[in-house]
């Protein structure tokens, strides 16, 4: 069975092994896809539901910003963070002079109730491990919390609480400053070699993971050179295309021409883009129920469709981004909150979403 | 295979048979690919007439993934290319090969032109084949490789029309209509809108997508000679549904 990752493996990539054991990959963090894909999850347990699965190796995903509210960051950091814990190579670029100082920021994996409790007890209790306790943690480290003693596909990832060390050390992580670049052709490099060095692997598939923050930042030099920028993202996806990675690469259409913008979601196998929701907006508040909840609107416009011509139809593509207790970013349809009777405009109850609202004020 | 496809509204908007000497340009746009047209194009040029062949300009993807898409649709491209029928130019790794070489962009496209040309004239000379098709998929990718010089791309262009001209074959090209939509002043796809014989749109519905109906296409065949003597258009519009193995095409209205 031929899968998207260019060497052919017979063995344990076949497709009905993946049927046999489908609740237990034989990789963490990677699970078959449609048509003959491998996933891996975007660190977001509702983002990988709503794109299918995950998302595909191989894949070029373009995310387009808002200049008025730093939400493509969420994306980001929860993407990096699930890299990290399933331990695939990652390489970070941004603006910033120094990005290693953006990993400070990751997210660690929630650890729920029970399981706090729990790793109180034993860490008091060091002497006594309790045999069905024990069974828990198959894994040498109490630190990393596994449910049901196996690495999960994804995370639910905790943003009030930074991803701890032990997940840094000696893994593949490169951090490039795009400032400092005064062109694209050394970073673009970096990136073949980052994705040779994670194909090779000893054989073993894991997944790697680029992610490219704000590429058109003003900051860097090339920023306006725009067929420079466009002729490095059309070679990523070429490399990344033959490869068992995905690439995140984020953007804002306001600093860019339009027609550079459009040529470069063209570019994307997968295209999404994030919207600041603004505060105290009294008209958004009557129309969406949960609107003190939301931080964002996050529309979903191409699902990476490989080896077939089929387009991926969602069901809804707009969705509200919320922080559950303030801590994990969950998406939701945007439910309309019901009319009163006075005005008699048939808005449709809670729980019909439609990407093409009718509302004038929406602009997805 | 059949020779004689069983005739859809897309055939028939295109008219005649595979019918030589025709430039065909796809627009789409990011909300709708217009890929599945290039993919219904191609396997029509390769099933056709046994003699026909096929020279591919692929920038996007590698043969792997147009041999998939086509495969579930019943014409195998593997097969086809070891037969001599089509001929598959892997424009991204050529590209990084020459880049590396140090040759300019006109160089380039002025090398490809000459494998082209080769291509068609080998064809042609060949007892058997009659009918050549060149796809391009796409132009919009061509400009970047070229680094923006668009007047390249469209030299280029020309001179592959030039050859549906002397030669009788076929060119369908894919680009972005949305690409160009800002751009004002006599551009690209304007030219290319212009040099095409048919221009087949494909566009979101107004309402949006949907699980039943993925888009419309609205296909414009110009030069069309009538009796008086005199030249008009044709304009069809209908819209469109794609599966794995085919595609329905069908009036507003009048799915069932």
């Amino acid at each position: 069975m031929v899968m998207a990752a260019n060497k052919p493996r017979s063995g344990s990539f076949s497709r009905n092994f993946g049927a046999a054991s489908s609740s237990v990959p034989s990789i963490p963090g990677l699970k078959h896809g449609p048509n003959g894909t491998m996933l891996l999850s975007s660190g977001i347990p509702d983002l990988d539901k709503i794109l299918g699965g995950g998302l595909a190796l191989g894949s070029l995903v373009v995310v387009t910003e808002d200049p008025e509210a730093p939400h493509h960051m969420l994306l980001l950091r929860n993407f990096m963070s699930q890299g990290l814990v399933h331990r695939q190579p990652l390489i970070y670029a941004s603006p910033a002079s120094d990005p290693r100082g953006f990993l400070g920021t990751l997210p660690s994996p929630m650890v729920s109730k029970d399981e706090k409790s729990r790793v109180h007890e034993t860490e008091q209790e060091k002497g006594l491990r309790i045999a069905w306790q024990y069974k828990k943690y198959i894994g040498e480290h109490t630190s990393e919390s596994h449910r049901g003693g196996k690495s999960e596909y994804c995370n639910d990832f905790d943003l009030r609480k930074p991803l701890e060390r032990h997940f840094f050390s000696g893994k593949q992580i490169d951090c490039v400053s795009l400032k400092e670049s005064a062109d694209l052709g050394a970073f673009h490099e970096r990136c073949s070699s980052f994705l040779s060095q994670a194909n090779q692997n000893n054989g073993n598939i894991t997944g790697g993971r680029i992610a490219i923050q704000s590429l058109c930042s003003p900051q860097c030099e090339y920023s306006n050179r725009e067929w420079e920028m466009l002729s490095f993202v059309r070679s990523l996806k070429s490399v990344v295309r033959l490869s068992n990675a995905v690439a995140v690469v984020t953007f804002s259409p306001s600093l860019v021409s339009t027609t550079f913008s459009i040529r470069l979601q063209h570019l994307a196998d997968t295209l999404v883009s994030v919207k600041a929701i603004p505060d105290e907006d009294k008209e958004l508040a009557k129309l969406l129920t949960g609107y003190q909840d939301m931080v964002g609107l996050l529309s979903v416009h191409k699902v990476a469709r490989f080896n077939t011509q089929v387009p991926a139809i969602l069901e809804t593509t707009t969705f509200s981004m919320k922080l559950q207790k303030r801590r994990s970013l969950v998406l939701e349809c945007i439910n309309q909150a019901p009319v009163d009777g006075a005005t008699g405009s048939s808005y449709g109850s809670s729980g019909s979403c439609s990407g093409s609202s009718k509302t004038g004020s929406f602009d997805f | 295979m059949a020779n004689a496809l069983p005739s859809n509204l897309l055939d028939e908007s295109l008219g005649g048979s595979s019918g030589g000497g025709r430039m065909i340009l796809v627009e789409d746009c990011v909300e709708t690919s217009g890929a599945f047209v290039v993919h219904h194009l191609l396997k029509r040029a390769l099933n056709s007439h046994s003699s026909d062949a096929v020279v591919f300009l692929s920038f996007s993807h590698p043969l792997s993934h147009y041999d998939r898409v086509l495969r579930k649709m019943g014409c195998n491209l593997s097969v086809q290319r070891d037969n001599k029928r089509l001929l598959f130019l892997d424009m991204l790794a050529l590209d990084h090969l020459d880049r590396n070489r140090g040759k300019t962009s006109e160089d380039i496209l002025i090398a490809l032109y000459g494998e082209i040309q080769k291509a068609v004239e080998i064809s042609r000379s060949h007892e058997a084949r009659h009918h050549i098709t060149v796809v391009i998929d796409d132009v919009s990718l061509m400009e970047v490789d070229a680094n923006g010089s668009s007047d390249l791309v469209l030299d280029f262009l020309r001179y592959c029309c030039s050859l549906t001209a002397q030669f009788g074959c076929s060119l369908i090209a894919l680009n972005h209509g949305d690409v160009y939509s800002t751009v004002d002043q006599p551009n690209l796809l304007l030219q290319l809108e212009y040099l095409a014989d048919i221009v087949i749109k494909i566009e979101p519905l107004a309402t949006g997508l949907a699980k039943d109906v993925h888009g419309q296409l609205t296909v414009t065949n110009r030069n069309l000679r009538v009796d008086s003597g005199k030249s008009r258009s044709r304009i069809h519009n209908f819209q469109f549904r794609i599966k794995d193995n085919s595609v329905e095409y069908f009036y507003p209205g009048s799915k069932t």
